[in-house]
């Protein structure tokens, strides 16, 4: 082991000293900046997530297993998770494993940058002990790692059908120069390694490589360019960074604690959210996800590009991409970093300044308290399931056929539940929707608060407050009732499908009780994607600009997604699903309770 | 003043040579739709707010046309927003987005 250059120290070094203080720099204030951006008990949330063992522990698991190993990556696309892993865990590990060299072999450089980066420009016979020729291995072990990761993702530039992706994003300026700079700092470090393994040792990759380019190299005049191109490559890289999608790297290691201490989006552009759209990789996943991507006019609002341009802040796109969407969330569930687009949709809806604020205080609820009360089960039908009053009519004829002693909440037509003006934002509006019904629902003494609409029951669900009363959906209840033998029914040649509806499935997470409900009527087929990556009828009222004639392309891939196995009939368990399939489809479409009463036994 | 027991109401008569359509105006220029509403009603009878406080959107529409603000912010100020008149409109109108922008465009004056 001998350090081969005096002074520990060559030019060459220079462009990677540069772009690593560069970076870190960023990255520093960057996380200064918005620390100071969160409100004052997220913050201190925070600090005590970080102090408390069990936080810190998921914080160190999840950050190996999101950012170093890709687990969520490798369930989806194992071909996709490898290339992930190999350079992210691969670059980690040459990292790491240049450090050990360096408090192994040279400890009084471990204070420099640069040393473990350049360790065979710098040692020579490395390799010259047991211990040094192990690191050597390893070490040339993950470069060919790595470099097996690099030559995927060369094929997945220009081939992404190849890996399952239909779309992709289109690349930025500066995306591409990081990306070009990034394929090109692992070949570039191979090279230089090789022409200077015959000083400093080698192994098995760079040993090998070494001896063939001696046969017809006649002097060592060329591994000097070849350390300075290896360095320039992580220089550029480096500089370019916080201005390209890489940023996700040193933005996820602050997301994932941040999360795991229960912070939230507040504001579109301050403390969380920017962590958030700074995270994004743009991997261009939520592309071929996205349900509005039906139509090519709307490939441009996905998730990606609304966080792209909440980087540029680009101001009209923004407030664009955040009017159209849908809110279905299937962006979210998709994503490897979990960037929640519609939280950030919402949060910008929420800055928008009206000349005009509605006002509910004039509606007198007292009428409406004395028609409910002493009801134990309390249905609350909702508008949408007003709109359909053969949803209503099914499902009260089920409860009547179980015995249910059950009043209905808005026989006449009642209050909204505040979910549509919540989700376009005006949520001081949704908040005195929500205390008029909590009003009504008190007042009942009931015990079970029953929904028709998942569209309110999440809203009551996550946002009344109803102590002592259980807020259940109709697919719940009737399979509960079915459990004890109150919901006697009929099996018949029937095939069905269900669609899951956004706010049920993903939004409350219940996807197993309708089906176990339509198993006991016929045979159940599943849709081509289904549960938490089913898609969004169409209909959703989170879209603030999507028109009627725009969505009906939406809505035609949504059914031909659940017509692919050919069922007979469409179930789902949304009035607003059921009436925006109904427009379109060539067969007849149901709510479970129609379906259920249909075939009562 | 003798008390006949009733008296006359005021004249709601509406000059179309003075209203103000500004704001009418300006709704057409951020949603062209509106212009094609044909006035069928059914955004009325569907509408989630109108038992409470007389919302209408084929209404607002009607009372912009005749500079009526009064009775335009009266009825605005009661939708929920649920969606419903967007449904089932037949002209395929998004009258959920029209009541926003309609929200949104500053007032020259307070009509209220």
């Amino acid at each position: 082991m001998i350090e081969r250059v005096p002074g520990a120290f060559h030019p060459f070094v220079l462009p990677f000293v540069a772009g690593m203080v560069f970076v870190l720099g960023w990255c520093l204030v960057g996380m200064v900046r918005i620390l100071v951006e969160l409100p004052r008990e997220d913050r201190r949330r925070f600090f005590l997530s970080l102090v408390t063992p069990k936080t810190a522990w998921k914080n160190i698991k999840d950050i190996f297993l999101n950012c170093l190993i890709h687990v969520r990556l490798w369930k989806r696309n194992k071909v996709l998770g490898y290339m992930h892993s190999s350079i992210a865990f691969g670059w980690f590990m040459l990292i790491l494993l240049g450090h050990i060299e360096v408090i192994l072999f040279v400890p009084e450089r471990v204070h420099f940058l640069y040393y473990p980066i350049f360790f065979n420009f710098f040692v020579a016979e490395a390799d010259s002990t047991l211990q040094g020729s192990l690191l050597m291995f390893l070490m040339d072990f993950f470069l060919l790692v790595i470099l097996s990761g690099i030559a995927l993702a060369m094929v997945k530039r220009f081939r992404s059908r190849l890996f399952g992706m239909r779309r992709t994003t289109r690349p930025s300026v500066l995306d591409r120069v990081g990306l070009y700079s990034l394929w090109a700092i692992f070949p570039l470090r191979l090279m230089a390694e090789v022409f200077t393994a015959h000083i400093s040792g080698g192994s098995f990759l760079t040993g090998p490589i070494n001896a063939l380019f001696l046969h017809f190299f006649s002097n060592d005049l060329h591994y000097m360019p070849t350390w300075w191109a290896y360095s320039i490559a992580l220089g550029v890289f480096m500089f370019v960074l916080p201005f390209t999608r890489y940023m996700h790297i040193p933005a996820e290691m602050l997301l994932i604690p941040m999360r795991n201490a229960g912070i939230g989006i507040r504001h579109p552009r301050r403390g969380f959210a920017k962590l958030e759209y700074y995270s994004c990789p743009g991997c261009g996943v939520c592309i071929d996800a996205c349900p509005m991507t039906a139509s090519r006019a709307n490939v441009k609002d996905c998730t990606v590009y609304l966080n792209r341009q909440l980087r540029r802040g680009n101001e009209r796109r923004i407030e664009q991409i955040s009017d159209k969407c849908l809110l279905c969330g299937k962006c979210t569930e998709v994503c490897q970093v979990c960037v929640q687009g519609p939280e950030l949709r919402v949060a910008q809806r929420r800055m928008r300044s009206y000349a005009l604020s509605p006002d509910y205080s004039q509606i007198d609820t007292a009428p409406m308290q004395a028609a409910v009360r002493g009801a134990k089960v309390l249905y609350f039908a909702g508008c949408m399931t007003q709109l359909t009053p053969s949803i209503r009519k099914s499902l009260e004829a089920l409860l009547r056929r179980a015995g249910v002693d059950y009043k209905l909440m808005d026989p006449d037509g009642g209050l909204c539940c505040g979910r549509p003006l919540s989700m376009a934002g005006r949520e001081e509006q949704a908040r005195e929707l929500m205390a008029k019904n909590t009003e009504i629902i008190r007042a009942s003494g009931c015990e079970v608060l029953l929904l028709s609409c998942p569209i309110c029951y999440r809203v009551f669900r996550e946002s009344y407050d109803l102590p002592g009363v259980r807020v259940v959906h109709h697919t719940v209840f009737l399979r509960e009732l079915q459990l004890a033998g109150r919901l006697p029914l009929r099996s018949g040649p029937e095939t069905f499908v269900y669609h899951d509806p956004c706010e049920l499935g993903r939004g409350c997470g219940i996807y197993e009780e309708p089906r176990r409900l339509l198993d006991g009527v016929g045979t159940r087929v599943e849709a081509a994607s289904h549960h938490a990556e089913s898609v969004c009828c169409g209909g959703s009222l989170g879209s603030l600009t999507l028109g009627y004639r725009q969505r009906e392309a939406i809505v035609r891939a949504s059914l031909k997604n659940l017509t692919a196995e050919h069922p007979a009939t469409i179930v789902t368990a949304c009035p607003l699903c059921q009436t925006t399939f109904a427009r379109y489809a060539d067969r007849p479409v149901e709510d479970i309770s129609q379906t259920l009463l249909r075939n009562l036994g | 003043m003798i008390d006949f027991g009733f008296n006359l109401a005021p004249s709601s008569a509406v000059n179309l040579d003075e209203i103000d359509l500004s704001r009418y105006r300006a709704l057409l220029r951020m949603e062209p739709d509106a212009r094609i509403c044909m006035g069928c009603g059914s955004c009325t009878a569907t509408c989630t707010a109108g038992p409470f406080s007389g919302m209408s959107v084929r209404k607002v529409l009607l009372a912009l046309e005749r500079g009526q603000h009064v009775e335009v912010n009266r009825m605005l100020e009661g939708c929920m927003l649920c969606g419903k008149c967007m449904m089932v409109c037949p002209r395929g109108i998004n009258t959920r987005h029209l009541i926003l922008s309609l929200c949104r465009i500053k007032q020259e004056e307070n009509y209220d």
